[in-house]
C-alpha cells in the first residue's frame, strides 16, 4: 500500500522537557495520510513523550509539529484535538467516577464521520452489556476497548495510540489488532507506539525506531523482517 | 574579606541605630526578624508551610509575660521561658502535624492555631480580650536596669544576633542539608534510610522555639501581650515577610520583616490601608516577584557575574 | 436534663440547622473548587461577604429588594470570581498550589480592607424580607429561617444532581480526575475551570445574600465563617460534595447542642472534631477520589 503526497503529520527536530530533564533530543519523522506508523523502541526511549508532545500535554517543547501544514506547537491541547487528532494514552485513563456509558459519551463530536453511540455499542458489544458499571470495573481488555471506542466518537481521523496491547492476554491483543486494521481500512491515519514488535509488524506499514529521544532508523515491515536482529538490539531484547 | 567588612559595617550601624531611629521601632523590627527566621526555617528549608505560626509567637509572649509578672526572674530568663514553652507546644503540635505535608500540613497547623487561640481566649492568666498588661521588664541578669528602651535595645539586639547565628549554624549543618533534601525529595531521603518525620519534628520544635523567643522579646519590648499576637493576621504577616524577602534565602525574611514593619509603622495612621497594602504587596510578590527581594537581587547578581556573597543566598 | 426547656433546645437546634445550612453551602462551593483545581480558595469567606454587601448596596442605593438581590448579587460576585481566576489563579496554576492559597488569602486582605475602609467595622442590619413566623408549640419558627433551610437544601441537592447526573457534571467529574485527558478530547478545560470557579464563588455570593437578614452585614463576617468552613471541608474531605454538605449540617447541629449543654465549649467543639478527624483520617471522613494527571 503506497501513501504518496504531502504528509499528514510532519515532526521536525522536536525537543521536549519534563520539568528540568530533557526527554526528546530532536525527533524528526513523518506520518503519511492513511498509513499506520509505529514508534518502536525500549522503555524510556521517548515514544510516549512524543505522542504527548504532539497533543500538547508536554508543554515545554521546541521544534516543529505540523498537521496538514498547520503548526501545532503554539496551541493548547483542546485546540490540537479539535484539529482532528485523538489520543489514547498508555494508561487508558478511564474515569473511575464515570460509568461506562458516561465514559463513552464524554468526548464531544467534533466533526462528522465519528461513530454514534449506537454504532459504538454495536461495534463493542461488551461495552453495551456493561454500560452502567463504573468505568474502572471493566477488565483490562475491556478498558482498552472502551478507551479506543470513546475517541472514535469525536470523528477525528488521526489516532495516536500508546501501547494498546500492553498487559493484555494474546487473544485480546489479536482482537485489538483486528480492530486497528479495520480502522485503517476505513481510512484512519494511525500513529502507534509499541514495544511489542510482533504486534507492531502485524498492523503497521512503517516503523520508526526511537532511542534516547531520537529517531535512529525508519523501516518498512519488509525491512523490519529482514533486519530483525538489528532492531532487536535497539529494543534490548 | 568583603564579607567581614560588610558584617562589621552592619554591626556599627546596628549599634548606632538608636541614635537615629526610635528604639521601639528598631526592637519591633528585630523581634520580627527573629520570627521571620523561624518561619523561614520551616518553609524555606524544610518546605513546610505552617499556617498558624502566630500560636508560637503569641504563646511565647504570654508565657514570658506570665513568668515576668508572677516572679522576679531576670528578663532574659523570662524570654527564654517563653521560647521553651513555645518549643513544648511545637513538639505537641508537631507530633500531630509532621506526618503530613503540603496543603494538609497547612490545614492542620491552621486548625490547631485556631484552637490555641480559643484556649488562650478562655484562659484566665491571659486576661482574655484585654490582654496581659504591664509586663515588668525585670532586671537583666538580676542586676542591670533595662527599663529605658535605648538600653534594652542592646539586649534585644544581642538576642537577635544570637538567634540569627543559631539559625545560620542550623542551616549550614548536616541537619540543615537533610532538611533541604527532605524539602526537595522526601521519598529519596526516606529510601536512604532516614526518617523524614523525625527531622521535620526537630525542625518544627526549633522553629517554634525561635518564634516563641521572638514573642517573648516582643512582650518585653511592648510590655504587653494580647490575643492579636496569637491571631491569624500575625501568621499572615510572617508569611508575607518571608515571601517578600525571599523564600529559602538566608537574609530574605529578615529583609522582608524590616520592610513590612516599617511599612506598617508608616501606614499606621491610615486605618485599613495597612492591611490592604499587605494584601496587595503579597499578591504582587506571588505573581511577579516570587523569588522575593533578596532572591531577585541574588539572581540579578548571578546573571551579571558579580561575586556572589554567600550569605545572600544561603541555600 | 429535664430543666432545659424544649423551647430552648429546639430554638438552639434551629439555629444550629441554619448555621449548618450556610456551612453546607459554603463548604460545597469550596469543595467543588478544590476538587477541580486543587486550590484552597481562601477568598471564599470574603466572596460570601461581598454577596451580603451587594445585597445591602442594592437595597440602600438602588432600592432593589431582597428578591432582586437574590438574583443579581450572586451574578455580580461570580463575575468578580471570574476576573480573579483569570488574573490571579490562571498564572499560578502550574506552580505549587500553596501559592494559589496564599494568593487567595491576599485577595481576602485587600477586599476586606477596602470594604472596612468604606463601610466601617461595625455590622449593618438588613431587614428580613419575610418577617414573622409560626408558633409550633415546642418552638417558634420564623418564616425567613424556614425559607433559608429549604433554599439551602434545594441548592445543595440541586448542585449535587447537577454534578452527578448531567453531562456537564460528567465533564467536571472527569476533569477532577484527569484534566489533561479531558482536554485531549477537545473540551476547553481552561474555560471550564474558570466557569467552575465562578460558579463556586457565585454560590458563596448567594449564601451571603441569604445570610444578610440573619447575621449582620459586616466586613468580618467572611473571616469568622471561613475558619469554620475550613474545618468543615477538612473533616468532610477536600473534594467531596456530599462530605462537605453533610459535615456542614452536622457540625452546625453539633455546635448548637454543645451550646445548650456546655456553652463554653461551643466555639471550640468544631476544632476539636477537626483535630480528631485529622489525626484519625487525614484525608477526611468522606475521602475524596485520587487525582491523576
Amino acid at each position: 500500500m503506497s501513501h504518496d503526497g504531502a504528509p499528514l503529520l510532519a515532526v521536525d527536530n522536536l525537543q521536549a522537557w519534563y520539568a528540568e530533564s530533557k526527554a526528546l533530543h530532536g525527533m524528526s519523522f513523518e506520518v503519511r495520510q492513511g498509513e499506520l506508523l509505529t514508534l518502536i523502541g525500549r522503555n524510556g526511549a521517548g515514544k510516549t513523550t512524543t505522542l504527548r508532545s504532539v497533543m500538547g500535554i508536554v508543554r515545554r517543547r521546541t521544534g516543529s509539529i505540523r498537521l496538514a501544514g498547520e503548526e501545532l506547537t503554539g496551541l493548547r491541547t483542546y485546540q490540537i484535538a479539535r484539529k482532528g487528532i485523538a489520543y489514547c494514552p498508555e494508561e487508558r485513563a478511564i474515569f473511575a467516577s464515570l460509568s461506562v456509558r458516561e465514559n463513552l459519551a464524554l468526548p464531544p463530536v467534533l466533526r462528522t464521520g465519528g461513530l454514534s453511540d449506537d454504532e459504538l455499542m454495536s461495534a463493542f458489544p461488551n461495552l453495551r452489556a456493561r454500560a452502567g458499571s463504573g468505568g474502572t470495573k471493566l477488565s483490562g481488555g475491556e478498558q482498552q476497548m472502551l478507551a479506543i471506542a470513546r475517541i472514535l466518537r469525536t470523528g477525528s481521523r488521526f489516532l495516536l495510540l500508546d501501547e494498546p496491547s500492553e498487559g493484555l492476554a494474546p487473544v485480546i491483543v489479536k482482537e485489538i489488532g483486528q480492530l486497528i486494521l479495520r480502522l485503517k481500512a476505513r481510512g484512519f491515519t494511525i500513529l502507534l507506539v509499541e514495544q511489542n514488535l510482533r504486534f507492531a509488524r502485524s498492523v503497521a506499514d512503517r516503523h520508526v525506531v526511537v532511542e534516547n529521544g531520537r529517531v535512529v532508523d525508519t523501516l518498512t515491515t519488509a525491512e523490519l523482517d529482514a533486519g530483525m536482529a538489528r532492531v532487536k538490539s535497539y529494543l534490548g531484547v | 574579606m568583603t564579607r567581614t567588612l560588610l558584617l562589621l559595617a552592619l554591626a556599627v550601624v546596628a549599634c548606632a541605630a538608636p541614635l537615629f531611629v526610635y528604639p521601639v521601632l528598631l526592637m519591633t523590627v528585630l523581634c520580627f526578624v527573629v520570627f521571620a527566621c523561624s518561619f523561614n526555617l520551616l518553609l524555606g528549608y524544610a518546605g513546610l508551610l505552617c499556617f498558624g505560626h502566630a500560636m508560637f509567637f503569641g504563646g511565647g509572649a504570654y508565657i514570658t509575660g506570665y513568668v515576668l509578672k508572677s516572679s522576679s526572674v531576670p528578663v532574659e530568663v523570662g524570654i527564654l521561658a517563653g521560647a521553651a514553652a513555645a518549643a513544648a507546644l511545637g513538639y505537641v503540635v508537631g507530633l500531630v502535624a509532621v506526618r503530613r505535608s503540603g496543603i494538609q500540613f497547612a490545614m492542620i497547623t491552621f486548625a490547631i492555631a485556631q484552637f490555641v487561640y480559643f484556649l488562650l481566649l478562655q484562659a484566665s492568666f491571659t486576661g482574655g480580650e484585654d490582654g496581659m498588661q504591664r509586663i515588668p521588664r525585670n532586671a537583666l541578669l538580676g542586676m542591670i536596669d533595662v527599663s529605658k528602651s535605648s538600653v534594652f535595645y542592646y539586649v534585644i539586639l544581642a538576642l537577635t544576633v544570637a538567634s540569627i547565628a543559631l539559625f545560620y549554624r542550623i542551616v549550614h549543618s548536616p541537619f540543615g542539608e537533610i532538611l533541604r533534601a527532605i524539602r526537595d525529595n522526601e521519598a529519596r531521603v526516606e529510601s536512604l534510610g532516614f526518617k523524614p518525620e523525625r527531622f521535620k519534628l526537630i525542625a518544627f520544635v526549633l522553629s517554634a522555639a525561635m518564634a516563641g523567643l521572638a514573642g517573648g522579646m516582643k512582650a518585653t519590648v511592648f510590655q504587653f501581650a494580647t490575643l492579636t499576637d496569637v491571631s491569624w493576621p500575625v501568621s499572615g504577616e510572617v508569611i508575607l515577610m518571608t515571601l517578600l524577602g525571599g523564600l529559602g534565602t538566608l537574609t530574605g525574611p529578615m529583609v522582608g520583616a524590616g520592610i513590612v514593619i516599617v511599612l506598617n509603622d508608616y501606614l499606621a495612621g491610615f486605618g485599613e490601608w495597612s492591611l490592604i497594602a499587605q494584601g496587595a504587596i503579597m499578591l504582587l510578590v506571588i505573581i511577579f516577584l516570587r523569588r522575593g527581594v533578596v532572591g531577585e537581587l541574588g539572581a540579578y547578581l548571578n546573571r551579571h557575574q558579580i561575586a556572589r556573597k554567600t550569605w545572600i543566598s544561603g541555600a | 436534663m429535664s430543666n432545659i426547656s424544649t423551647q430552648l433546645l429546639f430554638g438552639q437546634l434551629l439555629i444550629g440547622l441554619i448555621n449548618g445550612s450556610f456551612y453546607a453551602m459554603l463548604s460545597m462551593g469550596l469543595a467543588i473548587i478544590f476538587g477541580l483545581m486543587n486550590v484552597v480558595n481562601f477568598a471564599h469567606g470574603a466572596q460570601y461577604m461581598l454577596g451580603a454587601f451587594a445585597a445591602w448596596i442594592l437595597l440602600n442605593h438602588f432600592g432593589i429588594s431582597y428578591w432582586g438581590a437574590l438574583l443579581i448579587a450572586p451574578v455580580v460576585v461570580a463575575l468578580f470570581g471570574l476576573v480573579m481566576e483569570r488574573l490571579v489563579l490562571k498564572p499560578l496554576q502550574n506552580l505549587d498550589h500553596l501559592y494559589s492559597l496564599l494568593a487567595t488569602y491576599s485577595v481576602t486582605l485587600i477586599v476586606e480592607g477596602l470594604v472596612r475602609h468604606q463601610y466601617g467595622s461595625t455590622g449593618m442590619p438588613y431587614e428580613s424580607p419575610l418577617p414573622g413566623g409560626i408558633n409550633l408549640g415546642f418552638m417558634f419558627l420564623p418564616w425567613y429561617r424556614l425559607l433559608v433551610l429549604v433554599f439551602s437544601l434545594v441548592t445543595c441537592i440541586g448542585t449535587w444532581l447537577l454534578i452527578e447526573h448531567t453531562k456537564l457534571g460528567a465533564y467536571l467529574r472527569a476533569a477532577n480526575e484527569n484534566p489533561n485527558m479531558v482536554e485531549s478530547f477537545g473540551i476547553n478545560v481552561p474555560r471550564m475551570i474558570t466557569l467552575t470557579y465562578a460558579f463556586g464563588v457565585g454560590l458563596a455570593g448567594l449564601s451571603g445574600v441569604m445570610a444578610a437578614p440573619i447575621y449582620q452585614v459586616s466586613p468580618s463576617m467572611g473571616s469568622s465563617i471561613m475558619i469554620v468552613i475550613f474545618a468543615v471541608v477538612v473533616i468532610g474531605g477536600m473534594g467531596s460534595i456530599i462530605g462537605a454538605v453533610a459535615t456542614g449540617y452536622l457540625l452546625g447541629l453539633l455546635e448548637a447542642i454543645t451550646k445548650v449543654f456546655y456553652p463554653q465549649g461551643a466555639s471550640m467543639v468544631i476544632f476539636v472534631v477537626m483535630i480528631v478527624a485529622l489525626i484519625a483520617r487525614p484525608n477526611g471522613i468522606f475521602s475524596a477520589r485520587e487525582k491523576t494527571s
